[in-house]
């Protein structure tokens, strides 16, 4: 019996050939290419929703040249309002669904990995710790509010094709459309809202949601209610206020402290929208959370050093 | 170029020790077996040589610490942990493409090599594959990766005997050569008994035996002895006796039991005996049932 004479003969054979050169590696980007793999959700809910609404618009816009010979009896600041109304309708539909997906995917980031075991497969890979859960961190806090924001402003720009397609038509001016919506304008505001309000403000709950993904062995979203209200549950009794329950209340939906959006009765998107980038990206309740933020996603880091599956 | 080296290596859970004191020295270019029961420390000892797990004793892999430098061994050590651990959602054309752009050390074109000898279909998703074809492949994957070290855990679990002995034809065919180092522990021990060059038995965290293939081959031999010979074979003091379809098997070890072959050829057909025949020999004598040993 020679059980060395497989292995003897072989190694001869890859003697020959030359030994793989180190190739240039970039564990982030495709750290963050595997999420969009495998969460679809990312783009797809918003997609649906999005081919849904232009649905009922095309369907609507029958009525559009009566609605608009109506409209040019009213005054300006009205018109617009009127004018502009679907198009908040998808920018706030974008904003809510920037949300729902954001709090699923963050409850189960850490935690889906451990319990299809694919960890032993992610670990096996030279993507550290620190990359996965950065990775993990970016898709919250970049990739969703960039997917909505490009989906929204996608949307937008083929209402207004269609609506101006129909108004031409039936022989009417698309002029009021065109100078109502200042289109560009409505954008850009929209960006700057789901970067501030829908990211940045919220990022210690998305950042609370992963580390509870990374720790919990069931029912994540469970584990990172139970925190919230046993503080709340404490302060009723204590203090008889709801305080803690409003402050994360309003960080999960982006409203912020009033100095930062001055007029909380006229819709982000609104060109008389009036930012103040300064006094957002000063206050300390921002950096607070950013802060909390930080701590969080170091604590997801470490635990998923050392968590296997589950 | 010593690849794992561990001294009194120790790791419990709360009351229940995984490993107590576990020595180990692995050279460069050497096949290992780790053969164990269930719950014997098998996996413990894999997880703390992969930087999975803390473990308290002095280990060393690669030259490095395995618990804090795990990210510079990633690029070193490769492993298979189970039989399913490939995400279900992800499809085999993803699969190569993440693999390529992670691993410093992964060539694509030999890893589409393997594929094309398999049924597996690119657009595949691991979730539509069969058992088999996931585990070809994971293997596929790891074989075109570049790596020092190589650790095997349960690689086959669950594959009928086509696809375990294809796996570790491909994996001796085309893989393995001096220069790598592979650690497997397996049930299936028939299955890696001509594959192996040191064997290693692992029962309640401890090391039961610890020898290359030849010394296996030249220390145990296994008697099956003619009715009227009994006697006279029990006398030379066998290490286990087992009944097989009315005749008597019996296992010597020639180190201990100071005789030789020509002493057992006299009393009935002397060959090789196999690992689990081996295994139950010994461990038979530690634990009251060697469970989970396949066959």
């Amino acid at each position: 019996m020679n059980t060395q004479s497989n292995p003897m003969t072989e190694s001869l054979a890859s003697a020959v050939a030359a030994p793989t050169p180190m190739l240039a590696t970039r564990p982030f980007y495709w750290s963050v290419r595997r999420e969009l793999w495998e969460n679809r959700s990312i783009y797809l809910a918003p997609l649906g929703v999005a081919a849904v609404f232009l649905f009922g618009f095309l369907i609507s816009a029958i009525h559009l040249p009566g609605k608009m010979r109506a409209m040019s009896l009213i005054d300006p600041a009205q018109q617009r309002e009127l004018i502009a109304m679907p198009y908040d309708i998808v920018a706030g539909l974008m904003m809510f669904l920037t949300m729902l997906v954001n709090v699923f995917y963050c409850a189960d980031a850490l935690y889906g990995e451990r319990r299809d075991r694919s960890i032993l497969f992610w670990k096996s890979l030279p993507v550290s710790d620190l990359t996965t859960v950065l990775a993990k961190a970016s898709i919250p806090l970049v990739v969703v509010p960039l997917v909505a924001w490009a989906i929204a402003v996608g949307v937008q720009w083929l209402m207004l094709l269609l609506s101006s397609a129909v108004l031409l038509g039936s022989g009417l001016s698309v002029s009021a459309l065109w100078t109502q919506l200042s289109f560009f304008r409505m954008s850009l505001l929209l960006l700057y809202h789901l970067l501030t309000a829908h990211t940045l403000w919220p990022a210690p709950i998305y950042c609370w949601l992963l580390l509870v993904s990374g720790w919990a062995r069931r029912a994540t979203l469970l584990w990172a209610v139970l925190p919230v209200v046993a503080i709340a549950g404490l302060e009723a009794i204590v203090f008889h206020t709801w305080y803690f329950v409003t402050l994360v209340g309003a960080r999960l939906i982006g409203s912020a402290p009033e100095r930062n959006f001055p007029s909380p009765d006229i819709f982000p998107t609104n060109p008389m929208t009036h930012i103040t980038p300064g006094h957002f990206l000063g206050s300390p309740s921002l950096w607070i959370g950013l802060a909390l933020s930080a701590a969080f996603l170091a604590g997801a880091v470490r635990l998923r050093r050392y968590q296997g599956p589950i | 170029m010593t690849v794992i080296e561990a001294r009194s290596l120790r790791k419990s859970f709360g009351t229940t020790v995984a490993l107590d004191g576990v020595n180990l020295h692995v050279e460069e270019g050497r096949i290992l077996g780790l053969i164990g029961p269930n719950g014997a420390g098998k996996s413990t000892a894999l997880n703390a040589i992969l930087g999975l797990t803390q473990y308290h004793g002095e280990l060393r892999v690669l030259g490095r610490d395995p618990w804090t430098e795990r990210d510079q061994l990633t690029r070193d050590v490769c492993f298979i942990a189970d039989v399913a651990v490939l995400p279900r959602w992800m499809r085999v054309s993803q699969a190569l493409d993440y693999v390529e752009g992670v691993h410093p050390r992964f060539d694509r074109a030999k890893a589409e090599g393997f594929l094309a000898k398999t049924d597996i279909k690119r657009p595949s998703k691991v979730r539509e594959l069969s058992k088999g074809m996931v585990t070809q492949l994971h293997l596929a994957l790891v074989m075109a990766i570049d790596a020092k070290l190589l650790v095997l855990d349960e690689p086959t679990l669950g594959l009928d005997i086509l696809y375990r002995k294809q796996f570790y034809d491909s994996l001796l065919n085309d893989y393995f050569d001096r220069s790598r180092t592979i650690v497997v522990t397996t049930h299936q021990v028939e299955d890696v008994q001509h594959v192996l060059t040191d064997l290693m038995f692992i029962n309640r965290g401890r090391i039961v035996l610890s020898c290359s293939m030849e010394e296996f081959e030249s220390r145990y031999l296994e008697v099956t002895v003619r009715p009227e010979q009994l006697a006279e074979a029990r006398a030379l003091k066998p290490i286990h006796e087992r009944q097989v379809i009315g005749r008597s098997i019996l296992l010597f070890d020639l180190k201990s039991n100071r005789v030789d072959r020509q002493q057992l050829a006299a009393v009935g057909e002397v060959r090789t005996p196999g690992i689990a025949d081996l295994f139950v020999a010994l461990m038979g004598n530690h634990t009251s049932q060697p469970q989970g040993l396949s066959q």
